[in-house]
C-alpha cells in the first residue's frame, strides 16, 4: 500500500472520502447518536444496502475483471449469514433459557440448558435435538470462522470440480445456478438441520445487550458494513492494479493465450472464485443481522441474477461501478416495494409500484445492456471525456465474457 | 549439438481422420528450422501437440537435456519448461496496454501466490522498454495494444515471447501481413535469436523460407516427406509432385 498506489488510483481515495463522509452524515442524523432525522429501520436499510454493495464488489472482480459470469454467489453471502445466524440464535436462546431455568427450584445442570435451547430452537421442525452442523454454535470465534472457511471449501470444491474440466461461459453460469438451487433446496428441508423453511430468526438481537437498544446496535452494523466495504475497496483495488489484475483481465479476453504465457489460468479462476465468495460471505455475515431474518428463499437463483443486474446497471470491470449499481438498485427497489413511490392514475389503470417495479427493472437491465454497456459508470467517462475505441464492433478478445467494444476505453 | 525437442513416432487421429501419421523431428538447442507443407500437411497440429493442446495417441515427445516427457504436462507448464508459441494471427491483450503485455510475458513467478505482492523493480522495467525497443514499439509503452496496426501487433507479440525467454520458439507464419520491410526485420530477427535459441518457423512463403537461409522439413500427410536445404528439398521429386498438387 505505497504511495504511489494511492497516486496511481485516485478513485479509491474519492471512494474512501465520500464513504467516510456518508458514513459520518448517517451518524450524525441518526437516532441512536444523532438529530433523529433518519430513522433506525432506515439506518438498517442503509447498512444493508452497503452489504450487498460489498458482495457485488465480489461479483465485479469475478465477472467484471475474470469474466467468470457466477450467477451463484448469493449461495455464498447466504452461508455466511447461516453461520453468524447459528451463533447468535444460541446465544441468545441460551440467555433465554438460563433465564427460564433459574426460576426452578434445582440449579440447572449444563446438560439441561442444552436440551432447553434445543427445544426452543427445534421445535418450529418437530426436533429437540442439535444436529451435528450445531456442534460449535456455541462459541463465537468458531463461527466466526465458519463464515470465512464454509465458503471458501465449499467454492474451492466447486471450483476445482469446474475449473479443472475447463467449463466455462453460459455453462459455468448454468452450472453455478444449479449450485445455489441445490443448496437452497437443501435447506428448505425440514431435517437440513437449518429449520428448514423457518430459517433463522431474531437475528437482530445481539446476546448481552438486552438493554442495549437497536438504535445503538443499528449504528454499529452500519459502521462495521462501511469499514467492510472500505477495506474491501481499497483491498481489491490493489489486487487489480498490479500483474494479477492483467492476468484476470487477459484470462477474461483471451484464456488461451494466457495459457501459452504459462500461466495456470485454472489456478487462477480458483483463487477468484475462493477469495470472491469469501467477500461475499463476509457480507452476508454483516447483512444478515441487520435483517433480522435468513431463509433459504434467500439462496434462490433468482438473487444470484440480481447480483448480476446490478453490476451490469453500474459498469461491469470498475470496481466504483459495482458498488454504484448495487446501492442505486437496492436502494431504488426498497423505495418502489417499500409502498412508498406514489401510484400513478392513468384513468383506466392505477400503475402500483409493488407490482410493476421488476418490470421497470427488467426493462432498465435491456435498455442498458442495449444502449449503455457501461452503465452508470459509464457517465463518469463521459465527464472526463473518455470515449470507447472505434473497433467496428469487435470485441476485445476471443472469449464469451471478453470485454465488449462498448465497454472499453481507448 | 544436443537436440532440445525429440518428437519420435508420434501419431495423432481426430474422428479416425489421421492428421499426424509418425512423426519423427529433431531440433538442435540454438537451431533455425523451418517446416513448410500445402494445406492439412499437420503443420499446427504438430505445433498443438508441442505446446500441449493436444494430445497424441501415441508417441513421445521429449524437450531439454532431462528429456522431460511434454504429453504429461499441462499447456502452462510447458510453457513454464521453456517452449514459447507464436500464433498465425496477432494474439495480444487488447485491452491492455503494450507495458502491461510485456509485463505479463516477462519471465517471472507465474502462481497467484507469487504474482499477487509481484510489482516490477527497475530493472523489470527496463527490460521492457528494451525489449519495446528492439520491435520499434519503444514510444508505444503506455498505448493499448488495440490501437497498434496489425504489423506492430505482430511485433509486440514476438517481443512478449522474447521476454518469456523459452527455449524453443514455434512461430506460426511470422510474415503474415507484413510489408517487404517489415519481413526482412523480421528474418533477421529471428536468425539472431536461433543463436542461442530452437526456433521452428512454420510457413507457406518460399520467399521467406528462402531468406531464413536454414534447414528446412516437408511435411504431407501428417509425416515427414523430406528434410534437408530448401535447394535440396525442392529438387526432391516428392516434393514438387506435393507442392503441384498431384501428391
Amino acid at each position: 500500500m505505497t504511495r504511489g498506489f494511492l497516486a496511481k488510483n485516485p478513485s479509491v481515495l474519492i471512494f474512501l472520502a465520500l464513504l467516510a463522509l456518508f458514513t459520518l452524515l448517517v451518524t450524525v442524523l441518526s437516532e441512536g447518536y444523532g438529530a433523529g432525522i433518519v430513522s433506525t429501520s432506515f439506518v438498517k436499510t442503509l447498512g444493508k444496502t452497503l452489504c450487498l454493495a460489498l458482495v457485488a464488489l465480489a461479483m465485479d472482480l469475478i465477472w467484471g475483471y475474470a469474466g467468470i459470469l457466477s450467477l451463484g454467489h448469493m449461495a455464498f453471502f447466504a452461508i455466511g449469514g447461516y453461520a453468524i445466524g447459528m451463533w447468535l440464535m444460541y446465544a441468545r436462546t441460551e440467555e433465554i433459557v438460563v433465564a427460564a431455568l433459574q426460576q426452578g427450584a434445582l440449579p440447572a445442570t449444563p446438560e439441561e440448558v442444552r436440551q432447553g435451547i434445543a427445544t426452543q430452537i427445534f421445535g418450529v421442525v418437530g426436533a429437540s435435538d442439535f444436529p451435528p452442523i450445531w456442534a460449535f454454535a456455541h462459541s463465537l470465534p468458531l463461527q466466526l470462522a465458519a463464515v470465512v472457511v464454509v465458503p471458501g471449501l465449499l467454492a474451492g470444491l466447486f471450483g476445482w470440480l469446474a475449473f479443472r474440466a475447463r467449463v466455462t461461459g453460459v455453462y459455468l453460469s448454468i452450472l453455478t445456478q444449479a449450485m445455489t438451487l441445490a443448496l437452497a433446496l437443501y435447506l428448505f428441508q425440514n431435517d437440513s438441520g437449518l429449520r428448514g423453511n423457518n430459517g433463522l430468526s431474531g437475528l437482530q438481537n445481539l446476546p448481552g445487550l438486552a438493554d442495549t437498544a437497536q438504535d445503538a446496535v443499528s449504528l454499529w452494523f452500519f459502521w462495521a458494513s462501511a469499514f467492510a466495504l472500505g477495506a474491501a475497496y481499497l483491498g481489491l483495488s490493489w489486487v487489480v492494479s498490479g500483474k494479477f489484475g492483467s492476468v484476470i483481465r487477459a484470462i477474461r479476453d483471451d484464456e488461451a493465450r494466457v495459457r501459452f504465457l504459462g500461466y495456470s489460468v485454472e489456478g487462477y479462476k480458483l483463487f477468484i472464485f475462493t477469495l470472491t465468495a469469501i467477500i461475499a460471505a463476509i457480507g452476508g455475515a454483516l447483512y444478515y443481522p441487520q435483517a433480522g431474518i435468513i431463509n433459504p428463499a434467500e439462496l434462490a437463483p433468482i438473487a444470484s441474477i440480481y447480483l448480476a443486474v446490478w453490476v451490469a446497471i453500474g459498469g461491469r470491470g470498475r470496481l466504483y461501478g459495482a458498488v454504484i449499481g448495487a446501492a442505486f438498485v437496492s436502494l431504488l427497489s426498497s423505495w418502489f416495494t417499500g409502498g412508498r413511490a406514489p401510484q400513478i392514475n392513468l384513468g383506466f389503470y392505477t400503475i402500483n409500484w409493488v407490482d410493476w417495479w421488476l418490470v421497470l427493472l427488467g426493462l432498465a437491465f435491456v435498455c442498458v445492456t442495449l444502449f449503455a454497456p457501461k452503465g452508470i459508470g459509464g457517465l463518469f467517462d463521459r465527464f472526463q471525456g473518455l470515449h470507447a475505441p472505434d473497433r467496428k464492433g469487435a470485441a476485445l478478445g476471443p472469449d464469451d465474457g471478453s470485454l465488449q467494444e462498448k465497454e472499453a476505453l481507448e | 549439438m544436443s537436440a532440445i525437442l525429440e518428437v519420435s513416432g508420434v501419431s495423432v487421429t481426430f474422428d479416425g481422420f489421421r492428421a499426424i501419421n509418425n512423426l519423427s523431428f529433431t531440433i538442435g538447442a540454438a537451431e533455425l528450422r523451418a517446416i513448410i507443407g500445402p494445406n492439412g500437411a499437420g503443420k499446427s497440429t504438430f505445433m498443438d501437440i508441442v505446446t500441449g493442446k493436444t494430445r497424441p495417441n501415441s508417441g513421445t515427445v521429449t524437450f531439454g537435456e532431462k528429456s522431460i516427457s511434454l504429453l504429461k504436462l499441462s499447456e502452462a507448464q510447458i510453457a513454464r519448461a521453456g517452449v514459447g508459441r507464436k500464433f498465425q494471427r496477432p494474439t495480444v491483450f487488447e485491452d491492455q496496454t503494450v507495458e502491461e503485455n510485456l509485463t505479463l510475458a516477462l519471465k517471472a513467478p507465474r502462481s497467484p501466490w507469487a504474482v499477487l505482492p509481484w510489482r516490477p523493480a527497475p530493472a523489470d522495467r527496463t527490460r521492457v522498454q528494451a525489449l519495446a525497443g528492439q520491435v520499434g514499439l519503444g514510444d508505444a509503452l503506455p498505448r493499448k495494444s488495440g490501437e497498434l496496426s496489425h504489423g506492430q501487433k505482430q511485433w509486440l507479440e514476438i517481443a512478449m515471447l522474447l521476454a518469456q525467454e523459452p527455449r524453443l520458439l514455434l512461430v506460426d507464419e511470422p510474415a503474415a501481413g507484413m510489408t517487404l520491410a517489415e519481413r526482412e526485420q523480421t528474418t533477421a530477427l529471428l536468425v539472431d535469436i536461433a543463436r542461442t535459441r530452437a526456433v521452428v518457423v512454420v510457413e507457406h512463403d518460399m520467399e521467406f523460407v528462402r531468406r531464413l537461409n536454414c534447414r528446412v522439413t516437408v511435411l504431407h500427410e501428417g509425416s515427414v516427406l523430406a528434410e534437408g536445404s530448401l535447394d535440396h528439398v525442392t529438387k526432391n521429386q516428392d516434393v514438387i509432385n506435393v507442392y503441384l498438387g498431384r501428391g
